[in-house]
C-alpha cells in the first residue's frame, strides 16, 4: 500500500511517499528554519505562507523521486495535531484537496504518533510493545505503545518541553535558536558537575511526570547572579551540567516504566533524541539493564513526512480515516 | 493589587482565585522575566475555571487551548516579534468564541489590546519568592 503523507505542523514542510508503512520511497523536506533565523523565532504568518508556497512543489518532487505516479497513490496521511495552527491547516487541507482528487482515503496522523513511527522505518525488527520517549521541543512524553495504534501516556511535562529547556537556557547564555545543538557542542567541553542543578519532581499526578520549567529557571538564577556579581560564568560546565540533569531526568523515568511493563525494548523519539549525553546515558542504561534500545538516525529523529507515512499506514489498518470535514488542532490528547 | 507568593504552587493558587468568575472575553495580559511563574499562573487560572485538563508551556504551539463550557486560550508571545503576529494567527477570532484569553510575555506584542485587558505583572524578589502585581482591566472589575 503507497501513501502519499505531509506534515507541516511547525518550521518543516515535509511530504513523503511510503510503502506499506515501513519503506520510504521518497522523503522530501523544505526547511524554514533559515527564514525564520532571521527574525529569531518562527513567524506564523510566514510559516504558513512558506508551507502554502512549497507544499505542492514538494508533492510532485516526492511522486517523482518516488518513481510513482498520482493513481498508484492509495491513500493520503497527514498530521492534523497539535502544532502552530495555520501551519497545520495548510497541510490538512492540501491533503484534503490530494485525497479528493485520487479518490482515495484520507488519514489523520497525531504528530507525536508519527515521531515515535519513525522507528518502524529505521528498524524493520521493532514491533509493539515497547517504551517510548518523544522529546521535542514542544513535546516530552513518555508513552507505553502496547500497539501500532494502542498507545497512553505514562508521563509527561507538566510545563515546558525538554527541547524548550535547552532553548531558553541557551538564550540565556547567549547561543542560538534553536539552542540543542549549540548546548550540546559546548557542554562537551564542560564539567558536568560544576553546576547542583535541580531534578524538580512534580506533585500529584504519574510518578512518570517531569518538570522543566525549574530547571530553566535554575539556569537563569545563575546567569542573573553572575551578570550582578561580575563573577564569571562557567558556561562550557552549565551546559553539561544542565544536559546531565535533564538526561537523568528522562533516562531514569523511562528505565523504571520498562521495567515495571516488563519491556524488552526502548525507543526514543524526537528531535531531542539528538543529544549526544541523552543518546549515551541511554546506551549505558539499555546496557546494564539487558535491554534493546532504538534511536531512529537524526534525518528521521526532526520534522519529516515519512514518519506520518509509516503511522498512517497502521492507523488506516485500524480503521482511523477521516471525511473531508477533518480540522486541524493546535492542541489534542496522543 | 499586590500579591507576594513563596513557591509555584502559590503562584498556581492566587491564579485558580483570580480566574474563578472572570467573565467570558477577558483579556488577561501576563508580563514578566523567564521563570518567573506565568505558566504556574495560568495553570492556575484553568483549575480556578473548573478546567480538568493538563497546562503546560505553549511556547512552542504559540496558543493552546482549554475547551469547556468556558474555554481559555493560553497564548504565549515569546517567539512573536510584534502584535501584527498575533493578528495573523487569529487573535480576532480568539476573542470572539466566548473565552478567558492569557497571554504570556505581552511585552513582545506591545499595541495589541484595546486598554480593557487586566495586567499581570510578575518580579522575582528572591529565588522563590514572587511579586505578582493585578490592574487594568477597568470595565471588566
Amino acid at each position: 500500500m503507497l501513501i502519499l503523507s505531509f506534515e507541516s505542523s511547525c518550521d518543516e514542510t515535509a511530504v513523503a511517499v511510503v510503502e506499506d508503512g515501513r519503506r520510504v520511497l521518497a522523503d522530501e523536506i523544505f526547511s524554514q528554519v533559515a527564514l525564520h533565523e532571521i527574525y529569531g523565532g518562527v513567524v506564523p504568518e510566514i510559516a504558513a505562507r512558506s508551507h502554502l508556497e512549497v507544499i505542492s512543489l514538494l508533492a510532485d518532487r516526492a511522486l517523482e523521486k518516488a518513481g510513482v505516479t498520482r493513481r498508484d497513490i492509495d491513500a493520503v496521511a497527514c498530521t492534523y495535531a497539535p502544532g502552530l495552527i495555520g501551519a497545520v491547516l495548510v497541510g490538512v487541507n492540501f491533503a484534503k484537496s490530494a485525497a479528493l482528487a485520487l479518490g482515495v482515503p484520507l488519514i489523520p496522523v497525531h504528530h507525536v504518533r508519527g515521531h515515535i513511527a519513525a522507528n518502524y522505518l529505521a528498524y524493520p525488527e521493532l514491533e509493539p510493545p515497547f517504551v517510548c520517549l518523544a522529546i521535542s521541543g514542544g513535546n516530552t512524553m513518555l508513552v507505553d505503545v502496547r500497539g501500532y495504534t494502542d498507545m497512553s501516556i505514562l508521563g509527561q511535562t507538566r510545563d515546558d518541553a525538554a527541547g524548550e529547556c535547552f532553548d531558553k537556557s541557551a538564550r540565556v547564555l547567549g547561543l542560538g535558536y534553536p539552542g540543542g545543538k549549540p548546548i550540546d557542542d559546548l557542554s562537551k567541553r564542560g564539567d558536568d558537575r560544576a553546576y547542583d542543578l535541580p531534578r524538580p519532581t512534580v506533585n500529584g499526578g504519574s510518578p512518570y511526570d517531569m518538570s522543566f520549567s525549574g530547571l530553566k529557571t535554575a539556569v537563569v538564577n545563575l546567569a542573573h547572579h553572575a551578570e550582578q556579581t561580575g563573577e564569571p560564568l562557567d558556561k562550557p560546565g552549565l551546559a553539561a551540567s544542565l544536559c546531565r540533569a535533564v538526561s537523568e531526568m528522562l533516562v531514569g523515568r523511562t528505565m523504571d516504566a520498562a521495567a515495571r511493563l516488563g519491556y524488552e525494548n526502548i525507543a526514543v523519539a524526537g528531535g531531542v533524541a539528538a543529544n549526544s549525553r541523552i543518546r549515551a546515558d541511554f546506551e549505558a542504561a539499555c546496557q546494564k539493564a539487558g535491554k534493546t534500545l532504538f534511536v531512529p538516525p537524526l534525518r528521521l529523529c526532526g520534522d519529516n513526512a515519512a514518519m506520518i507515512g509509516a503511522q498512517g499506514y497502521y492507523e488506516y489498518l485500524a480503521g482511523h480515516t477521516a471525511g473531508s470535514d477533518l480540522n486541524a488542532y493546535a492542541t489534542m490528547e496522543l | 493589587m499586590t500579591y507576594i507568593t513563596h513557591s509555584e504552587s502559590e503562584t498556581e493558587a492566587l491564579g485558580a482565585e483570580f480566574a474563578r468568575d472572570l467573565p467570558a472575553g477577558a483579556v488577561v495580559a501576563l508580563y514578566g522575566e523567564l521563570g518567573c511563574g506565568k505558566t504556574a499562573f495560568v495553570r492556575g487560572m484553568a483549575r480556578g475555571m473548573g478546567l480538568d485538563c493538563l497546562v503546560n508551556s505553549p511556547t512552542f504551539t504559540i496558543v493552546n487551548e482549554y475547551l469547556g463550557e468556558r474555554p481559555l486560550f493560553h497564548f504565549d508571545m515569546y517567539r512573536l516579534g510584534s502584535a501584527d503576529e498575533l493578528y495573523d494567527i487569529g487573535w480576532e477570532d480568539y476573542l470572539g468564541r466566548g473565552g478567558v484569553c492569557a497571554v504570556e510575555w505581552s511585552e513582545n506584542v506591545p499595541g495589541a489590546f484595546d486598554g480593557d485587558e487586566i495586567e499581570v505583572r510578575f518580579e522575582k524578589t528572591g529565588e522563590n519568592e514572587r511579586r505578582i502585581t493585578i490592574g487594568g482591566g477597568t470595565k471588566l472589575c
